[in-house]
């Protein structure tokens, strides 16, 4: 009888993989089917946008940088606007504070949509993908009703937003948060208390709460592992301090606290945005009125030869930003995101670093998943939420 | 006899009952979906049917004319300035009277359509409201020749019996 052989297998997934949620390329070497090592590559989607937006003028950035984490667009254009705006010394009018927070949370469900949808369907609930698309499509709607684009509507811009908020936008918002509740109910019905669902994800993918904070997974990740870090609670950008939500939590650190806590956190959301709905008045500002940043309104230019002359200075040289560097993180759908920007008073940014979430998840794949079997590897990578655009930038 | 890793995990199959544990979340899955089929399709079948688009909506651009059928468009270079992707390309021009334009017009516009990323900055730039936003999102062409979009494809047709400058004049 031959000799039983007992080397390892190196097996590559990806960076085709259809699983892999883009272009992740992974580098397995496998005991039988038990993980031994998880090596990650990264870069495959390098768009240099970073490296762009050091040629483009500070409000050029915003649809540049929305096109990093892709999912959560606005989250992007968020982090990069309250950075600068913090350089500029911007006094934003709480009306538009209000809508950011709309428009953060909105795209925070939008962006659990589709991971929930996704990992769903590589697990195996292939429906999830139809379910959560459906209810996503109602927030894309909304974003090219405010914005006229669906997934970048690049409306938080420098010192404000595109425009003022359409007519229906109220009546929109609301029928959606009176709608989803109870889709929320029929997603948990079909996962949460699915036994299959359960036995695939429980006890896969562990980590615990220090793991997690020294691997820098400042979200669901790490709040699924026991800790209560949330950027909107510890450093409430937006005037969340004024917002009424809880932080969900969970211990297990498995693929399924991460699952509960992203669906608890769509909950928090939909109260949020509530709240938020409730303050923000039909109409008003929706700038501040800084006229060195925010061009004058188009009847102005259209009229007016001093309005017109602003008009042509800020759409040809831009405005200069004071020197210096600032950074102010959100709670974006994936994690603590934030652009580090830093200026050296021209009117071009010197250096845009962003913190990506899903480089850090991405980075911390080995921990998740050593150990565990291949068949799991795909819950673990669905439950990292990884967005391959942030993650390569 | 070596222990082989996996199979643990299928050695208890009979005992724990997952044969009913798998049938309730099969029939929650099958019931859903069987509710689904009673209400409203929400899908359309795009090519046949398509879905209306809002107001705002930001798709490939026009090149406007003004009630008299000239062309809006002043040269001033503002929207290709304003470009975040770099897609406009253009050359102003005097007008000799001869075109359906103002005085100082593009003679040359045109804009790379896998540059646009339909951010809209130019029309927001634009002081005379001669570029905007159109409705038309289904850009896939033949030949990569005609991923430039010129006048040709931008400018809204002239109206019936506009005439140029220098022919209106005299």
């Amino acid at each position: 009888m031959p000799e039983l052989r007992t080397e390892t297998m190196t097996v590559n997934m990806g960076p085709q993989h259809p699983s892999t949620h883009g272009v992740l390329r992974i580098v397995l070497e496998l005991d039988g089917e038990v993980i031994q090592s998880v090596m990650p590559t990264i870069g495959y989607l390098h768009t240099g946008i970073e490296k762009t937006a050091e040629q483009k003028k500070w409000q050029q950035v915003v649809p540049l940088v929305e096109r990093m984490d892709y999912l959560g667009a606005q989250s992007n254009s968020l982090a990069y606007a309250l950075s600068v705006e913090k350089l500029l010394g911007l006094e934003i009018p709480q009306r538009v504070t209000d809508i950011r927070v709309l428009i953060a949370e909105l795209q925070r469900i939008a962006s659990h949509l589709g991971w929930l949808g996704t990992h769903g369907l590589e697990i195996g609930a292939v429906s999830m993908l139809f379910y959560a698309m459906r209810e996503r499509e109602l927030l894309m709607n909304i974003n090219e009703l405010v914005a006229g684009f669906r997934f970048f509507p690049s409306y938080i811009r420098i010192g404000g937003l595109r425009e003022d908020l359409p007519r229906g936008f109220h009546e929109a918002v609301t029928a959606f948060l009176d709608r989803f509740p109870a889709k929320i109910d029929e997603f948990e019905g079909l996962l949460t208390k699915n036994d299959m669902f359960r036995r695939r994800t429980e006890g896969v993918g562990v980590i615990s709460q220090d793991d997690a904070l020294a691997w820098g997974l400042l979200g669901p990740i790490a709040r699924a592992a026991g800790s209560d870090y949330d950027v909107r609670r510890y450093f409430p950008y937006l005037s969340y301090d004024r917002y009424d939500f809880t932080v969900p939590t969970a211990t297990e650190g498995d693929v399924f606290a991460r699952y509960r806590v992203r669906v608890a956190e769509m909950r928090q959301s939909v109260g949020i945005c509530r709240q938020a709905i409730a303050r923000i008045t039909p109409s008003g500002p929706w700038a501040c009125d800084d006229p060195r940043v925010v061009p004058p309104p188009k009847d102005k230019v259209y009229t007016e030869m001093e309005a017109l002359i602003q008009h042509f200075l800020i759409y040809s040289q831009g405005f200069t930003v004071p020197a210096g560097d600032g950074y102010v993180p959100v709670e974006g759908p994936r994690g603590e995101h934030g652009a580090y920007v830093v200026s050296d008073g021209t009117n071009r940014p010197w250096r845009i670093k962003m913190r990506a979430p899903s480089l850090m998840a991405i980075q911390a794949l080995p921990v998740l998943a050593r150990g565990g079997l291949i068949a799991d590897l795909v819950a673990v990578i669905g439950s990292a939420d990884v967005v391959m655009g942030d993650c390569d930038r | 006899m070596p222990v082989l890793l996996g199979v643990g995990c299928f050695g208890s199959w009979e005992s724990t009952g997952y044969h009913e544990l798998m049938i309730r979340p099969l029939l929650t899955g099958l019931a859903t979906t069987f509710r689904y089929m009673f209400k409203p399709k929400v899908t359309v079948n795009y090519p046949e049917q398509k879905v209306p688009v809002f107001p705002k909506y930001r798709g490939k651009q026009v090149l406007m004319r003004d009630e008299n059928g000239l062309e809006k468009c002043v040269a001033c270079g503002l929207c290709s300035v304003a470009c975040p992707a770099d897609a406009i390309y253009l050359e102003p021009a005097e007008n000799d009277g001869t075109v359906l334009a103002g005085p100082r017009y593009a003679k040359v516009y045109q804009i790379h359509n896998t540059r646009c990323i339909f951010c809209g900055f130019c029309e927001e730039a634009c002081p005379v409201s001669a570029i905007f936003m159109g409705k038309d999102y289904e850009l896939a062409v033949y030949s990569k020749d005609e991923f430039i979009w010129d006048k040709h494809d931008l400018l809204v047709p002239p109206p019936a019996g506009a005439t140029p400058p220098a022919l209106a004049v005299s």
